[in-house]
């Protein structure tokens, strides 16, 4: 559970997970197995048309709640079953105490419901003095050390064989061996006893079909059939988001849920309980049975356009696995109970600004969830505009509203930085900065900075512009603000490949930052202020293609641009055509030029490449840039390429241990390679790369993919 | 047909049931009662008093059937006699510390990802099915879907009133403890799926 008051603390907290050298190899095991697996399950399947599935019948769902749930409720009530609505967590707890009471129950046995920890159910049940029992072996686990999960599907996954050695040793009174195997018979035998006494048992439910009133519960070990069995009481506690209108919805979702979650086909046990039905021990020879279900915030979320697809969470808890932070350290720190991306969101709604304002932060926004989630939710976006909802509910924080300020001006924004040349030369060492200026030095010291330029490529582009006659298309270059005034030298590689091409170039002078960098910090009214801008620059030009060397501005400026342009009339139309024209330039290079092993000599020397997030999980580019490097150079792969350098921009300032820890990952991985070589596609993953390099003294040459090119053209 | 058959026992046994041909229901009984009187004895789960020594072993084979027809009932008891097993086909509530086999007849099947589908709305055959160390189960071949979607209609019948449906794949399992795989949590240990041609 996340306790930080504030964000230095929560970075404490994070340093210690850091540390815990069983956590980080375990986690690191379980991303690179978890890709594997998921991989394999899902060979059969076409994944892009089963999210889209999920989500629309989610999305459906959510719009009809209220009649759904009237269904549910007819249909279940016909079948003996009574149907409560609880409005917050409180009701829900204190609902299933009255129910305990009312049937004289003492013994309460639990199967995993993320619903009740949502509740705090099990500390409303125990201050009410019943006696509460979890049987899944990692909450049973995680209850007997007073302990919230540490991740939706496997609970315990943040603990080693001998901590439940230990546990399991003192439970029973005997040395006990530390094989899980041994271990998870040592739960067999304890737990079957409250099965067979228990008064009562409490489930969740991963669906609740409308036209059967049917539940539907997902299980590996078997022990929701107990608990929904053996006891003459049942409750089942579910969000009124599991809500689903037919079977076959359920059906649907059931084959992406296992396989997202642990990559099975399956779990070993699906149940669906549809009423009353027999209890040799209960009234009539039936079960009690009763159905409660959560609103908590939701309906008020199902209004929200933008927030309601949070409902189309499966909780198949995918967006954990791959989450390169989680993977640093662990569900505790990543979410407050619900864990990973969508755990950040929920906390939000569910737990209160208090508990989430530190955790939104802790977001790289390199996509890898949004890429893998079954119900196709942009979790990176929905935290981004989380950021700005604090921000605007709290005030802004002081440099976020001065960068904001400073951006939404251009002239000042470009005087400043061509100001921060001449500020920097007493710290400047070669093409880094030796020491930080004092604001920004603060645990940075993992990676070197660059300096600025001593020209920025605005004031180059006149002396280098080609001159074309009947040019076969026109481009006009996007260069971001890194590019520009700190690394224009990637620039005029750019137009040194494309020039043999002829190809007519244009850089439109109005152009600013793209913006990411403070929608990022949740500065809303900045990031569209110079969104327009952008589009403005570039609306008068006579160009087929606005190109980019930024993968972090490319996907900014194709994907978010429209977006965030959307409600407004005089921009609606403009930022289509604008949008539409963005390119990578990998992409321009491979797709549009056509460059082939013709335009170079190719070289021996090995290339390693990194796959920036924003290129290969939100514009989708993955080969174009491979096959560019085997033109000019021998591609090296590595282990791991597309994971996130670590860099995020603004991330990297605030959680500088956790930035420091994945650049190391990455450039270890680089390293094994044997290559000296390093590109890719982004400056911001470059600035990161080569400050990391420059601090290691690996020796290793990173720059632009364009720069390759360039260096090897014929 | 065939195919599906084949295709359903690859993925069964990828998920570790062990999946055996049977011509007929009396090739399925002398197949149950045969594994229950050679497997281990059963570990009783509850000590039978406070001082048992532990672990404890259920004295005698058991094996609950607890819907099968009369006649068919009548023929696994014949084969179960011979053996020396004890068949029931009710009382599972004082068995809930566990034994041998529960014997069952199954709805349907699906390929896709090598499950049984269990109607269970009798609470000794729930019972049955989860306190067992083995559960075997007779699958017609007829009733094998390609996946869940295309059983869909039948899977609607089975819940039309009070229902309790269970989709069984492979024996009980977790991996909690290390994300190490372990057959046998609360559920059955083996699972025998025994595909009868039809």
């Amino acid at each position: 559970m996340h306790n930080a008051e504030n964000l230095k603390e929560y970075r404490e907290d994070m340093q210690e997970a850091l540390d815990n050298e069983f956590l980080r190899k375990s986690m690191d095991a379980f991303a690179v197995g978890y890709r594997e697996n998921r991989a394999k399950a899902f060979a059969d399947i076409n994944e892009t048309e089963l999210i889209k599935k999920i989500a629309d019948c989610k999305d459906y769902a959510v719009k009809n709640n209220a009649a759904l749930l009237q269904q549910f409720t007819e249909e279940a009530e016909k079948r003996g079953v009574k149907v409560h609505l609880a409005k917050d967590a409180e009701e829900a707890n204190a609902l299933i105490a009255k129910i305990a009471k009312d049937n004289d129950v003492k013994k309460i046995i639990k199967s995993k419901s993320m619903t009740s920890e949502e509740t705090l159910l099990n500390h409303y049940l125990e201050d009410e003095k019943f006696n509460v029992i979890e049987t899944d072996l990692g909450e049973w686990i995680i209850q007997m050390r007073h302990e919230g999960p540490s991740h939706m599907v496997m609970p315990a996954i943040h603990l080693s064989r001998y901590q439940v050695q230990d546990l399991f040793s003192e439970r029973v009174g005997e040395k006990l061996d530390s094989d899980p195997v041994k271990l998870t018979k040592v739960a067999r035998r304890e737990l079957r006893r409250d099965f067979a006494d228990a008064d009562m048992g409490i489930s969740g439910a991963n669906f609740c079909v409308a036209e059967n009133g049917h539940i539907g519960i997902a299980t590996n070990e078997g022990n929701a059939r107990l608990t929904t069995t053996a006891p003459r009481v049942h409750v089942a506690i579910a969000g009124i988001d599991k809500l689903v209108p037919k079977l076959t919805d359920a059906l649907t979702a059931l084959k992406a849920l296992p396989r997202n979650a642990t990559g099975q086909a399956l779990t070993s046990y699906v149940t669906w309980i549809g009423g009353a039905n027999e209890c040799a021990i209960g009234e009539d020879n039936k079960k009690e049975m009763h159905i409660i279900f959560l609103d908590n915030g939701r309906s008020k979320i199902a209004e929200d356009e933008m927030f309601s697809q949070i409902f189309r969470c499966v909780r198949c808890g995918a967006c954990a696995n791959v989450c390169p932070v989680y993977r640093l350290v662990g569900g505790h720190q990543m979410g407050h109970i619900y864990i990973g991306a969508i755990g950040l969101i929920l906390t939000y709604f569910y737990h209160g600004e208090e508990k989430a304002k530190n955790l939104v932060h802790n977001c790289i926004n390199c996509g890898a969830c949004k890429s893998i989630c079954a119900g196709g939710i942009d979790l990176p976006g929905l935290i981004k505009e989380l950021r700005a909802r604090l921000n605007e509910d709290n005030g802004m924080p002081m440099e976020t509203n001065l960068l904001g300020k400073v951006l939404k001006n251009r002239k000042l924004f470009h005087s400043l930085l061509r100001f921060g040349k001449w500020a920097q030369t007493p710290v400047k060492k070669g093409p880094y900065l030796r020491h930080l200026p004092l604001m920004f030095m603060k645990d940075q010291g993992f990676r070197s900075f660059p300096s600025i330029a001593d020209k920025p490529f605005r004031d180059r582009f006149k002396e280098i512009k080609p001159m074309v006659h009947n040019p076969s298309h026109r481009v006009a270059l996007f260069s971001g603000c890194v590019q520009d005034f700190v690394y224009p030298e990637q620039m005029e590689a750019a137009v040194k490949v494309m020039a043999r091409h002829n190809v007519a170039i244009d850089f439109p002078m109005d152009q600013s930052c793209c913006g990411l960098p403070v929608q990022m910090m949740g500065e809303k009214q900045a990031t569209i202020d110079v969104a327009k801008q952008n589009v403005d620059a570039f609306e008068g030009t006579n160009c087929d293609y606005i190109v980019t060397l930024c993968a972090s501005c490319a996907s900014h400026l194709k994907e978010a641009y429209a977006e965030l342009l959307e409600g407004d009339r005089k921009y609606k139309e403009k930022v289509k055509r604008f949008s539409a024209k963005i390119i990578d330039f990998s992409s321009y290079a491979h797709d549009v030029l056509g460059v082939s092993t013709e335009d170079f000599n190719k070289s021996s020397e090995k290339v390693a490449y990194h796959a920036s997030c924003h290129l290969c999980r939100e514009l989708k580019v993955v080969d174009q840039p491979r096959n560019l490097i085997d033109m000019a150079g021998e591609y090296a792969p590595s282990a791991e390429e597309d994971v996130c350098c670590g860099f995020g921009g603004t991330f990297t300032v605030k959680f500088p241990e956790l930035s420091s820890t994945l650049l190391d990952k990455k450039l270890t991985n680089i390293e094994a390679t044997g290559a000296k070589r390093l590109v890719a596609d982004c400056p911001g993953c470059l600035l990161h790369l080569r400050g990391g390099s420059n601090v290691r003294e690996n020796g290793m040459k990173v720059t632009h993919i364009a720069e390759l090119l360039a260096e090897n053209l014929k | 047909m065939s195919d599906l058959k084949e295709l359903f026992r690859e993925k069964a046994e990828l998920v570790a049931a062990k999946v055996t041909d049977i011509k007929s229901m009396d090739e399925a009984f002398a197949y149950a009662a045969k594994y229950v009187a050679e497997k281990n004895p059963c570990e009783l789960l509850i000590p039978s008093s406070p001082d048992a020594p532990q672990p404890e072993f259920l004295e005698e084979k058991i094996m609950a059937a607890p819907e099968l027809s009369d006649d068919q009932y009548a023929a696994l008891a014949k084969e179960c006699e011979a053996k020396g097993v004890k068949l029931i086909k009710s009382g599972m509530r004082d068995l809930m510390a566990g034994i041998d086999a529960g014997f069952t007849i199954c709805d349907a099947g699906f390929v896709e990802t090598g499950s049984i589908v269990q109607q269970s709305n009798g609470e000794e055959l729930r019972l049955a099915t989860m306190v067992s160390e083995a559960h075997i189960a007779v699958l017609p071949v007829s009733k094998i879907f390609e996946d869940s979607i295309a059983a869909e209609k039948l899977l609607l019948e089975l819940m039309s009133g009070v229902a309790y449906t269970a989709v069984i794949t492979g024996p009980s399992r977790t991996a909690d403890i290390e994300r190490t795989l372990a057959i046998g949590a609360h559920g059955p240990l083996e699972l025998h799926i025994l595909l009868l041609e039809d």
